[in-house]
């Protein structure tokens, strides 16, 4: 959803504040807009709904993973491999093994969460269309932005820079960039 | 639970407010990022005394490896002394900033906000220090990898039975969890470096960074989902890596060592001693940077109650461990605890050390001493090094007094010991400078957020600050 809205010919409106953004979301979704995207300095909240994360249940799958190949490189090693034999205690050692059966579950899920959200995020690319306008480096500072696409202007009635003009932005931008 | 929630007819402490001023959002990121863009002459002097203390430490490891391990004062039966000590004391402070990042996170304490970014960037710099020991204890060093399982053409592989390759798990882990959950809570921040860069190429560096952030309500979401499971995930670690480290002294048959007692035992201290140190940075780091609005007496006063509830259940551990040595009328448990340890050749250690682990943070108990920078670096100075001899004490005197009087043996530290453990706290230092000179250090978008959220609590608030 996020970065189809940034086609060339979208429209970006700034506001000063998320209460602002959040209202102007709120609108554009009642008159039938479903192609927006907001961009804030802090998380905005309600901001738009979105489709639940698959990235738990990716981490929990890695997790298990990762559990399992620790235990088994474990038992690989020790009780198949190359045994020891220690005071005749056995070669499979189930509470020793679990340390680094945890360590191991950690670590991978941890790993997951991290790759993951890079990659659903799109966070590998450091260039992005949205920078081109002048001016977006505030909505990392104190700006609030708003992206409608008009590919919205087939489902509403009203073309798009009307129903953003109402709005009372700081400015309206068009956004020329290929992505 | 949010201060902005908290009733009208607020408690005592409640009347703190977290965070002051009512600079705009644009004036409160260009002043906490401010020390990216300019370097003010204190810092160069602390650089430079930490570069020294860098230098000693390549040159005592240096030594070492080229000598040996017998340039150190250990020897059987004392085969453990101030390698395992650093070690342990470094890894304990490491803890608090996971602590406060992680665990304080999952409790929605919004205190945390202004401080975990320097208590994570702590942990990572202790835990370079902390694994630089036992590498060097190794008498081999360059053989490390031998404790981590690959197919080697000896066909031998690490004994998951022993403590060793225990330790190589849940600290290499336990770095790298919190590298990931630093380096991720620094990409919003690192988004907002790249927009204000005064030079291209700043801006470029702070760009390749921040990895294309801007802020999109998706990427938003994501990263709060990703956030919060790192956290989860790194909870658990707070506990487990002491206490796997506890296993080391605790699964061996040693008086003084043998106890069940030893895992809680050591993550409290392991947060008590960490807790310390965050205040030893943050108190110097506010002064610096001018932080007064956003860490605020709130913030030190909670710190200080939560290092007197972990210098209350330390106290309860000493107590109830000697209790045992006692209550199990074992007589090598007993000359460990009760004679050995207070009246032995390190008594004076020992008991230093509890004037500064227990003794000194009772002064928590008076609220004027929490807001105190004074008092609060004075003392958290001091359970660093009652800290660091905790760990000495249970270490050497349950190694010297063997079970043969004729293996007694009393340890002394060489100068290269002595030099590794300064060297390693100014290589901590020096990393900490760096880390303070190149990233933001307080997690601006957490503090903006913080703001917007507790808007009205706070001008009612500062009537009263």
């Amino acid at each position: 959803m996020h970065d189809q809205t940034l086609t060339p010919g979208v429209y970006m409106a700034e506001f000063s504040s998320a209460a602002e953004l959040n209202s102007a979301v709120r609108v554009l979704s009642g008159h039938g807009y479903t192609l927006l995207e907001t961009y804030s300095p802090v998380p905005l909240t309600p901001g738009i709904p979105r489709r639940r994360s698959r990235l738990p249940i990716v981490v929990f799958i890695a997790g298990l993973l990762g559990g399992a190949a620790s235990y088994a490189i474990q038992w690989y090693a020790n009780v198949y491999s190359y045994p020891l034999d220690i005071g005749g205690r056995p070669a499979h050692a189930v509470p020793a093994f679990l340390i680094a059966t945890f360590e191991g579950t950690v670590l991978c899920a941890s790993l997951a969460a991290f790759v993951g959200l890079f990659v659903v995020a799109r966070l590998t690319r450091p260039w992005n269309p949205v920078f081109e306008i002048d001016g977006f480096e505030r909505a990392t500072i104190d700006r609030y932005w708003l992206a409608v696409n008009p590919a919205d202007k087939l489902t509403v009635p009203d073309p798009t820079p009307g129903d953003l003009r109402r709005l009372s932005p700081l400015r309206i931008v068009r956004l020329e960039t290929q992505s | 639970m949010s201060v902005s929630r908290a009733p009208a007819a607020a408690t005592k402490s409640e009347s703190f407010p977290l965070l002051k001023g009512n600079e705009g959002d644009a004036a409160l990121t260009d002043h906490l990022l401010a020390s990216l863009w300019s370097t003010p002459r204190a810092w160069w002097l602390l650089f430079a005394l930490s570069s020294l203390g860098t230098l000693l430490l390549l040159a005592t490891v240096t030594y070492t490896v080229v000598r040996g391990i017998g340039t150190w004062g250990n020897n059987i039966p004392v085969a453990w002394a101030f390698g395992i000590t650093n070690f342990v004391w470094w890894i304990g402070i490491g803890h608090a900033g996971t602590f406060i990042s992680a665990f304080l996170l999952l409790l929605n304490q919004r205190w945390r906000g202004s401080i975990n970014r320097v208590a994570e960037a702590m942990t990572i710099f202790a835990l370079v220090n902390a694994g630089l020991f036992p590498v060097l204890h190794l008498g081999r060093p360059w053989f490390f990898y031998w404790l981590i399982p690959y197919p080697a053409t000896m066909n031998v592989w690490p004994n998951f039975k022993s403590a060793l390759p225990w330790d190589v798990a849940a600290v290499s882990t336990y770095f790298t969890v919190s590298l990931l959950f630093w380096y991720l809570g620094l990409v919003p921040d690192l988004a907002s470096a790249r927009d204000r860069a005064p030079t291209r190429t700043r801006r470029l560096i702070y760009g390749i960074f921040a990895m294309g952030w801007r802020g999109s309500g998706f990427q938003w979401q994501r990263y709060r989902i990703a956030y919060v499971l790192l956290a989860g995930l790194a909870t658990p670690l707070v506990i487990s890596v002491h206490s796997v480290v506890s296993l080391d002294f605790s699964i061996t048959q040693l008086p003084g060592w043998h106890s069940t007692i030893f895992p809680p035992y050591f993550v409290v201290g392991a947060i008590y001693s960490g807790l310390a140190m965050v205040l030893i940075l943050l108190i110097p780091l506010r002064r610096a940077l001018n932080l007064y609005d956003v860490i605020t007496r709130k913030h030190l006063d909670a710190i200080a109650k939560l290092m007197l509830t972990m210098g209350l259940i330390l106290t309860y551990s000493y107590v109830m461990e000697t209790f045992m040595a006692w209550y199990s009328a074992n007589t090598a448990e007993r000359y460990t605890y009760l004679v050995s340890r207070p009246f032995g050749p390190y008594a004076v250690t020992y008991w230093i050390m509890t004037l500064l682990n227990v003794v000194s943070p009772q002064l928590f108990w008076m609220r004027r001493l929490r807001t105190n920078t004074v008092a609060l670096f004075l003392i958290s100075g001091g359970i660093l090094v009652g800290m660091w001899m905790e760990r000495f004490i249970i270490i050497v005197t349950s190694l010297n007094r063997d079970f043969l009087t004729s293996s007694w043996h009393t340890y002394f530290p060489t100068w290269v010991d002595w030099g590794l453990l300064a060297g390693s706290v100014g290589f901590f230092g020096f990393l900490f400078l760096l880390f303070v000179r190149w990233v933001p250090s307080v997690a601006i978008s957490e503090v903006k957020e913080l703001r917007q959220q507790q808007a009205p609590a706070r001008l009612a608030g500062d009537h009263d600050a």
